[in-house]
C-alpha cells in the first residue's frame, strides 16, 4: 500500500508540475524536504532525550506499571494481544493522555517509547502488529481536548467557540480510526504475510 | 461559561510538563529509592538513536509528499472534486485544508492562516477549518515517524484506515460546526 502512496505522490509530483509548468519547483521540494527531514530528526534528539529520561524513571519506579493497570479495562479492547501489564500499555496511556493535553513535545516520545515496547512483542519485525496500527491510528486521529496553541493565537476570542466542535470531531474521527483499523485487521489483503529467514 | 473553561483548560495545561518534570522524579526518589539521575541518563541515551534510526523514513515521507504539493496537484485534484463536494454540502472554501491536513502539518496551517485572513477568524469558514486542523494529525508524519523508529516497512491497513479517519474527522468538522454554530 505504501509503496503505491509513495511512489504515485512522487509521480503525479512530477507529471502535474510538469503540466502546470512548476517543475522546477518540484525539484527544489524534494531537496529541500530531504534537508528538512534531518533538521526535524536531529531537532527531536533533546526532547527525546529528556522524555525517555524521565519515562526511564517513571518505569523504574513502577508508576508506568500502575497507569497501565488503573485503565486495562479499557485497553485491552483495543489492544487484546499486549499482555497485562506489560510496559507498553503504560507508554501508551501516557502518550495518549499528553495527545489529548496538547503536549505534542511529551507525546512524541512517548509514542515512540510505545512503539518500541510494541515492537518487542511483533514476531514479524518489518510488519506493523495490529496494535501497532490501532496504536498509530488513534495518534493520527488525535484524541485532543486542549486546543492547539496555533489554534488560539489563531482565533483568538472565537478559539472558545470551536472547543466542542473540535472535541466532536476528534471524537468522530477517532471512533473512525478504531472501527476502521479493527475491520480492516481482518481482511485477507491487510494479513501479516509471515516470511522465510534466508 | 464555556469561554472559563476553555480558558482554565488551557492554562491548566502548561503546568504539566513541569509537575511531571518534577513529580515523577520525586516520586521514585522518595517512594521507592530509584538512583533517578543515573536512571534518567541510561534512558535518555536512546534519544539519539532513535531520532538517527527515523531520518531515511521521514526523507522518503517528507520528500513524497513535498514534491505533491509543490506541483499544483492539490489544485487539480480540487476542481475534479469541487462539483462533488458541492453537492453533499460541503464548503469549497475548506477542501484545500481538508486534503492537506494529512500531508502536511505547516502547509495546513498556512492554509488556515489564510482563511482566517481572507475570511475572518469570525466566519464559518474558518471556524470549520480550525476546527479540522484542531481535530487531526498529519497521518503521513507520523507514520513515518512512528513506524520508521523501529524499522517498520509494511504498514498494512494504517494508511487506509487513517486515511478513512481523516476523512470522517473532515466531515464531522463541517457536520458539528453547521449544527452547534451559527
Amino acid at each position: 500500500m505504501l509503496n503505491y502512496i509513495w511512489f504515485g505522490m512522487m509521480a503525479i509530483g512530477v507529471i502535474a508540475g510538469i503540466y502546470n509548468g512548476r517543475i522546477e519547483a518540484v525539484t527544489q521540494a524534494a531537496i529541500d524536504m530531504a534537508k528538512t527531514s534531518v533538521t526535524i530528526a536531529i531537532g527531536l534528539i533533546g526532547i527525546m532525550a529528556l522524555w525517555l529520561g524521565i519515562m526511564k524513571i517513571a518505569e523504574e519506579s513502577g508508576l508506568i506499571k500502575i497507569i497501565a493497570k488503573g485503565l486495562r479495562p479499557i485497553t485491552i479492547r483495543l489492544f487484546p494481544d499486549v499482555p497485562e501489564d506489560h510496559p507498553a500499555i503504560g507508554s501508551i496511556v501516557l502518550n495518549m493522555s499528553a495527545n489529548m493535553l496538547g503536549l505534542g513535545n511529551a507525546a512524541t516520545p512517548m509514542g515512540l517509547k510505545a512503539m518500541e515496547e510494541l515492537q518487542e512483542l511483533n514476531e514479524q519485525k518489518d510488519t506493523a502488529s495490529n496494535s501497532m496500527v490501532m496504536f498509530l491510528a488513534i495518534n493520527t486521529s488525535s484524541v485532543q481536548i486542549v486546543l492547539p496553541a496555533t489554534v488560539v493565537a489563531l482565533m483568538g476570542a472565537v478559539a472558545s467557540q470551536i472547543f466542542i466542535t473540535t472535541i466532536m470531531a476528534t471524537l468522530f474521527s477517532t471512533i473512525a480510526a478504531v472501527v476502521a483499523v479493527k475491520t480492516l485487521e481482518k481482511m485477507k489483503r491487510f494479513k501479516v504475510e509471515v516470511q522465510k529467514d534466508d | 461559561m464555556i469561554e472559563s473553561f476553555v480558558e482554565s483548560l488551557n492554562s491548566f495545561a502548561k503546568y504539566i510538563i513541569p509537575l511531571m518534570l518534577v513529580g515523577i522524579p520525586f516520586y521514585a526518589l522518595a517512594f521507592k529509592k530509584v538512583k533517578v539521575y543515573e536512571v534518567f541518563v541510561v534512558g535518555a541515551k536512546d534519544g539519539f538513536t532513535i531520532a538517527v534510526r527515523i531520518i531515511p523514513y521521514l526523507v522518503a515521507i517528507l520528500v513524497a509528499v513535498g514534491m505533491f504539493r509543490a506541483s499544483g496537484a492539490l489544485d487539480i485534484l480540487l476542481n475534479l472534486l469541487a462539483p462533488a463536494l458541492n453537492f453533499v454540502g460541503f464548503p469549497p472554501e475548506n477542501l484545500p485544508l481538508a486534503l492537506m491536513r494529512p500531508l502536511s502539518g505547516s502547509g495546513s496551517l498556512g492554509l488556515l492562516t489564510e482563511l482566517v485572513n481572507q475570511h475572518g477568524a469570525d466566519s464559518m469558514t474558518a471556524k470549520i477549518g480550525a476546527t479540522m486542523y484542531g481535530s487531526s494529525e498529519t497521518t503521513f508524519y507520523v507514520l513515518a515517524v512512528y513506524f520508521g523508529s523501529v524499522g517498520v516497512v509494511r504498514s498494512r491497513h494504517a494508511v487506509p484506515a487513517g486515511l478513512f479517519a481523516d476523512f470522517v474527522g473532515a466531515i464531522s468538522a463541517v457536520f458539528f460546526c453547521k449544527l452547534l454554530l451559527m
